[in-house]
């Protein structure tokens, strides 16, 4: 597995993706995070879905990462499209017969594969923090922000869960793309398939009746790395990504195991 | 251990009702080059696949080095493969490309410069996959199939793309490979080319193996054929006659008669010919070479290639 996972990593450290993603969401985490400190007045909200962040909840031990959090699904989408892109397109260069030759262990393939993807997610995340955290405390002064409770034990520990919560949420997400990737075997299927998923069908499902969000894998994701919210609870939505992950990964698992490699 | 490389029973892999390939019976001996040939979609790389651990047959089994072919884990790391021709990632150059593929099978990277240079692709191992030729890639495909120090070398095509010299060149690491006792299973559809470099065949024909053997052997069994030219071209009917007369199967093409027939038969020909007033300016023995043989066997038009 740890060889399959250092010959992934010759992949994934090219510049063009690794620069090329943490510029890309680090842009996003900023944009993000600028939005909310300076439409903090704005009458339409501050945050996702015109909910309103006060100067108040800014100000919480809490405040130093919550742009951070709201950044959990942006930070998931990216996550998607590379796992989902690196794992399809194995089959589309044909690339997989020749690792599976070098390997033919196929859960040490899969598994150190993921390892890999999933140390690129922390990466990114980490990035992200340090933009999203570092951009609060530049912006705080600027709108009148009250920065005294976020250089307390309670302001780490709460970003340190953050933190973790962000990065289960990414990986999680990165896993969907992984499971999609293997399924459809096409980066563009798998990615499309997987964006238009979370960011339009989920929002519609719960456009239409807000108790579905209770069943929708993208919505439970987002609510973790939130922290949990007051419809949805952080343990629900723990569990309900962990069965579905299982259940994804089970399934892929075995039919990467048991699939012929004809192309 | 026994002295085969590669060997198959009744190997045979089904998709719906139909068999990629049937019932297969062949041995490949160790330290030989064996030929694999047969039409598109014969089954060659079906096979390959399944010697690879990559399909799982539907009946039958297959041994390499002696182990069967359900458990590749313990064979693969002495075979080296190139199947479908070469697949590699685009943005990477063709140094990074062997190390990903040497780090995933726990090869030792500091041979990779030392093999690019035995492809050829020595002063480009910098360059991205993407900017190679169809000639490079190939040699980068056959560099990495070198990267395990193989004991089997299976090469699916592995002069496609390459120009006559680059051809020659393969030819010679094939044939160097060999005497340093690899094993090399080669797939060509440039008959001429196994025809030089195979001691072996193994010939397959809508999923079957219609021979398997020593390629000598293959050839010693078709029938020889004498080439036959005439002074006057308006002769040639007459010549034939006495060909079939004298029990031949023969055939006018263009202004030439082909006789299905032994050397000797040429003299006694010519002595019928110039009773009759007949002058034969060309009297040609064919020794049929291994597409016209496939061609015989396989009942497909040649074409030069398959």
């Amino acid at each position: 597995m740890l060889r399959v996972f250092s010959a992934e990593w010759i992949k994934l450290r090219r510049p063009t993706l690794l620069l090329g993603t943490l510029l890309s969401v680090g842009g996003l985490v900023a944009m993000v995070t600028s939005f909310i400190f300076l439409l903090i007045d704005s009458p339409s909200g501050n945050g996702d879905r015109g909910q309103v962040i006060t100067r108040e909840m800014l100000a919480l031990p809490s405040g130093l990462s919550l742009t951070f959090a709201q950044s959990a699904g942006l930070l998931g989408l990216a996550a998607l499209c590379v796992f989902a892109a690196q794992t399809a397109q194995e089959y589309t260069y044909g690339t997989l017969r020749n690792i599976l030759v070098r390997q033919p262990a196929r859960m040490k393939v899969l598994a150190g594969k993921h390892l890999a993807i999933s140390l690129f997610a922390l990466i990114l995340v980490s990035f992200s923090a340090i933009i999203g955290l570092g951009l609060s405390v530049l912006l705080a002064a600027r709108v009148n922000v009250s920065t005294d409770a976020w250089f307390t034990s309670d302001a780490i520990s709460n970003t340190t869960n953050s933190f973790l919560n962000v990065m289960f949420a990414t990986v999680a997400y990165g896993t969907i793309g992984m499971v999609l990737g293997l399924l459809l075997r096409s980066p563009i299927s798998a990615i499309s398939i997987g964006v238009i998923w979370i960011l339009i069908v989920e929002s519609l499902l719960v456009a239409v009746r807000s108790s579905f969000g209770k069943y929708l894998p993208g919505a439970q994701l987002s609510n973790i790395g939130q922290g949990g919210s007051i419809d949805l609870s952080y343990s629900y939505s723990m569990q309900y990504s962990l069965i579905f992950l299982a259940l994804a990964a089970t399934i892929t698992a075995i039919l990467f195991k048991r699939r012929d490699v004809a192309n | 251990m026994s002295n085969e490389a590669i060997s198959v029973k009744d190997l045979s892999k089904k998709y719906g009702d139909r068999y990629a390939l049937s019932h297969a019976n062949f041995q490949v001996p160790l330290g030989t080059i064996c030929g694999f040939v047969g039409p598109n979609g014969s089954g060659k790389t079906t096979t390959i696949r399944m010697l690879l651990g990559l399909i799982t047959p539907t009946g039958g089994s297959g041994k390499v080095l002696d182990i069967s072919i359900s458990q590749p884990e313990k064979y693969l790391s002495f075979i080296g493969a190139m199947i479908e021709g070469p697949a590699f990632y685009p943005a990477l150059t063709g140094s990074q490309n062997l190390r990903v593929l040497a780090k995933t099978g726990g090869f030792s990277i500091n041979k990779i410069q030392s093999l690019l240079e035995l492809v050829g692709l020595g002063d480009r191992a910098g360059s991205k996959y993407k900017t190679y030729s169809l000639g490079m890639k190939q040699r980068l495909g056959i560099a990495a199939a070198l990267l395990p120090n193989p004991k089997v070398l299976i090469l699916d095509e592995p002069t496609n793309g390459l120009d006559p010299a680059g051809i020659q060149e393969i030819r010679e690491l094939l044939r160097k490979l060999a005497d340093d006792g690899i094993t090399v299973f080669v797939s060509s559809h440039l008959l001429s080319e196994l025809e030089m470099i195979s001691e072996y065949l193994v010939m397959l024909r809508e999923g079957e193996v219609i021979f398997s053997g020593k390629t000598k052997d293959l050839l010693a069994s078709t029938q020889p054929v004498i080439k036959v030219k005439t002074e006057h071209e308006s002769d040639l009917k007459i010549v034939l006659e006495i060909a079939q007369l004298a029990g031949h199967a023969s055939i006018i093409r263009g202004d030439e008669i082909f006789i299905t027939a032994d050397e000797k038969y040429g003299s006694e020909l010519n002595k019928s010919a110039f009773s009759r007033g007949i002058t034969l300016s060309a009297i040609t023995p064919l020794r049929p070479s291994l597409e016209e043989t496939f061609f015989e066997m396989t009942n497909q038009e040649s074409e030069g290639q398959l």
